[in-house]
């Protein structure tokens, strides 16, 4: 054995001495602390002012979106009493959740630094393949679902080839295919135009069932603050036994906080109206999900070094042309998905899907939530808060009767401004020394 | 001296377009052993690196690894074999943090899911043992100085379980007393049976830690030289070219005689 270096002393048992005694100040016992690290202040005053550092430095995240989002629904809430209704926003959180799904792979693709022009025409063959299936040939739903799915994968896995082995530009690939795959779907549904789903069938139950018992949508907040703070407890324990730094009790006890309000105010609105939609119970558990992938594991760990150095990347041994494969297969892969959600919604595939603004609002999604379009920055989270975001004010603008071209210019403007936002936090994170 | 070497390279031969890098080049090194490779700006060194790291695979040569034929045409194969490389220009990931980019490709795992904890305290270990200096591991690489970089790339090169470590211009960007402990570093690396190739400009870096010195000249091998019995004057004529003249070869014995 060569490497002393990197091998833990406590791989023949911890001595109790050395954890006691790094365990007893909170941050950095075990390396010598630069004196010139900005260490946050204890308490809420170090919050304050570790935030107002964060923003100077452009690391914004998640802020001006939610900033935005409250805007928003404040000016539309004055404008018409009916927008914080708890059925408007019941519909909203269901109206989000497919192209919400789309974004999510945008999402992914986005982190490499790529992009995907592709996904709107993905999610329009998936909704055809599902309907010719299921409706005209009779085959079983779940089977039919699992068919369009594929469907969606094989595009992505072909745009990833193309890209990644052959060298194409990820953007020329993906506008061939929003063209070609807009052309398939058109012969897959052919002579018929529009096919109505089966109202009672599986894929149209994805948006029409609502868990109208209120135990649903309180147990499921519930579940969800608990499970949150339960891991940050633990993981807060191990780093302290460890010896690393770890979040104070009183961080873990606040964060924890903030969840539950939102959780249960959420829940509380929802069963308002007609309890928890499934449609958003799927598309919470895509989130969970994917966040877990992108943020806990390697695979995710390899995406991000994509996004910050493909060379570098590719010097420490990953595969690079399996990685991007990866992702553009999950971005078609969740086209396809988001594909059956709005064919759900609709209780319908037709001619139209998945044209429109349909990409333009996946890929605005990513951006507005704080995905960063340089790569390498962002989480699945940004797919819900952007379709939040969009779709308050299509729902908005709707309710006040206004017309289409009103939204569109309106979600044109947040677009330019959420990649302004970007770009200038990316200006001021490289001045301030951070890429 | 050992018999076999870890790695001995034979007749390595690269081009780029119409630049011939590479024409020809053996290297060994063998357990044990600091080799410096040194040469002028341009004479091939960061290529032959990158060949033998499977960065950048030589077009024509065998690769012999503890005397056996080896194919590395990856990054991947190199890493497999336990050859473990410091770039010249640096390979980190901007947006990653320390942690991230030290374990980059190798990330342990728990239950499934990344292993946080054990990396940020494998981490802290690691830049302790070093004597690296940083502001935290949990911040953005793009953050800390060109020195700090370097000394977190080089921190990588120590983790897994390498045979050989190939050092490009390690110290080009270091301070004092971050370069006195990369030497430092390079020396108990050998002591522990590794194999070393340093790359460097610096001849008295190459002097107080190298046991032998090859030298690259365009692209072709320039000799191969024992520090212990070798004159700097030497070193640096076969470096520039020199050598194949007498009367500068003898100037400069002369100069070292009246020392
Ligand atoms: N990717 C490349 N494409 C084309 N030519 C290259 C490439 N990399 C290196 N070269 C050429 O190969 C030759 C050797 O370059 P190399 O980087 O190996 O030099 P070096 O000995 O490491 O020099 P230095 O001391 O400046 O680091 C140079 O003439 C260079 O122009
Ligand atoms: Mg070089």
């Amino acid at each position: 054995m060569s490497t002393e270096l990197s091998r833990s002393p406590e791989d023949g048992g911890s001595t109790p001495a050395a954890e006691t005694a790094t365990a007893a100040p909170a941050a950095g016992a075990v390396t010598a602390v630069d004196p010139r690290l900005l260490v946050r202040e204890q308490g809420f005053k170090g919050y304050l002012t570790e935030f107002v550092r964060r923003m100077r430095s452009g690391e914004l995240g998640s802020v001006p979106v939610v900033v935005g989002l409250i805007v928003i629904w404040a000016i539309f809430q004055s404008l018409d009493s009916a927008f914080l209704s708890a059925q408007n926003l019941s519909n909203l959180s269901v109206y989000i959740v497919g192209t919400g799904l789309i974004s999510v792979g945008i999402v992914f693709v986005l982190l490499l630094g790529e992009i995907d022009l592709s996904v709107g025409s993905v999610s329009g063959l998936a909704g055809a393949v599902f309907a010719v299936l299921a409706v005209n040939n009779g085959m079983a739903e779940w089977l039919a679902l699992l068919l369009a799915l594929a469907t969606g994968a094989a595009a992505g896995a072909v745009h990833g080839f193309f890209f990644a082995r052959i060298g194409v530009p990820a953007f020329v690939v993906t506008l061939a295919g929003l063209l070609a795959w807009n052309g398939l779907m058109l012969q897959v549904l052919d002579s018929t135009g529009t096919i109505n789903l089966d109202d009672e069938g599986l894929v149209a139950t994805l948006t029409s069932h609502y868990f109208s018992d209120v135990a649903a949508a309180y147990g499921l907040a519930a579940v969800a603050v608990l499970v949150f703070g339960g891991a940050q407890l633990l993981d807060a324990r191990r780093r302290q036994a460890a010896g690393v730094p770890f979040r104070p009790l009183a961080e873990i006890a606040l964060r924890t906080g903030v969840l539950a309000v939102f959780a249960f105010a959420a829940a509380y609105t929802l069963n308002q109206y007609r309890g928890l939609p499934l449609a958003l119970l799927v598309f919470l558990a895509v989130l969970v999900l994917f966040d877990l992938l992108l943020r806990r594991t390697g695979y995710g760990r390899k995406v991000f070094a994509l996004g910050g150095s493909t060379e570098a990347a590719r010097r420490a041994g990953i595969n690079v042309a399996a990685i991007r494969i990866s992702v553009f297969t999950l971005a078609g892969t969740m086209a396809a998905f988001g594909g059956l959600m709005i064919a759900s919604r609709i209780s319908a595939a037709n001619q139209g899907a998945g044209s429109g603004n349909l990409l333009m609002e996946a890929i605005a999604a990513a951006v507005i939530g704080g995905t960063s379009l340089f790569g390498g920055r962002g989480n699945v989270w940004s797919a819900l808060l952007g379709m939040l975001v969009i779709g308050s004010i299509a729902n908005g603008l709707a309710l006040l009767g206004s017309p289409a071209h009103l939204q569109y210019m309106i979600t044109g403007g947040v677009l330019l401004a959420a990649v302004v936002i970007d770009s200038v936090s990316r200006r001021t994170q490289k001045s301030a020394g951070r890429t | 001296m050992s018999a076999t070497p870890v790695l001995a390279l034979r007749g390595i031969s690269k081009r780029f377009g119409a630049v011939q890098a590479l024409t020809d080049v053996d290297l060994e090194v063998r357990p044990g052993e600091v080799v410096a490779l040194v040469g002028d700006n341009g004479a091939g060194k960061s290529t032959l690196v990158k060949a033998i790291a499977g960065v950048g695979p030589a077009d024509e040569g065998e690769f012999l690894w503890e005397g056996k034929p080896a194919k590395v045409e990856r990054p991947h194969d190199a890493q497999e074999l336990g050859v473990a490389t410091v770039y010249q220009d640096l390979a980190l990931c901007d947006n990653l943090d320390v942690v991230g980019n030290l374990f980059l490709g190798r990330e342990i795992n728990r239950v499934g899911v990344l292993d946080e904890v054990e990396m940020e305290r494998r981490s802290r270990e690691l830049l302790q043992t070093l004597s690296i200096r940083i502001p935290s591991v949990r911040i953005p690489v793009a953050s800390l100085s060109g020195g700090q970089r370097q000394t977190v790339a080089i921190a990588r090169s120590m983790l897994g379980d390498p045979k050989l470590v190939i050092l490009d211009e390690p110290t080009a960007a270091l301070g004092v007393e971050q370069t006195a402990q990369v030497l430092d570093l390079v020396e108990r690396l050998r002591e522990r049976g590794l194999a070393v190739i340093l790359i460097s400009h610096n001849m008295a870096d190459v002097k107080a830690v190298a046991d032998r010195v090859a030298v690259l000249r365009l692209g072709r091998n320039n000799g191969v030289f024992d520090v212990a019995g070798t004159s700097q004057e030497e070193i640096i004529s076969a470096i520039t070219g020199a050598t194949d003249n007498a009367v500068t070869r003898r100037t400069a014995r002369k100069a070292e005689g009246k020392q």
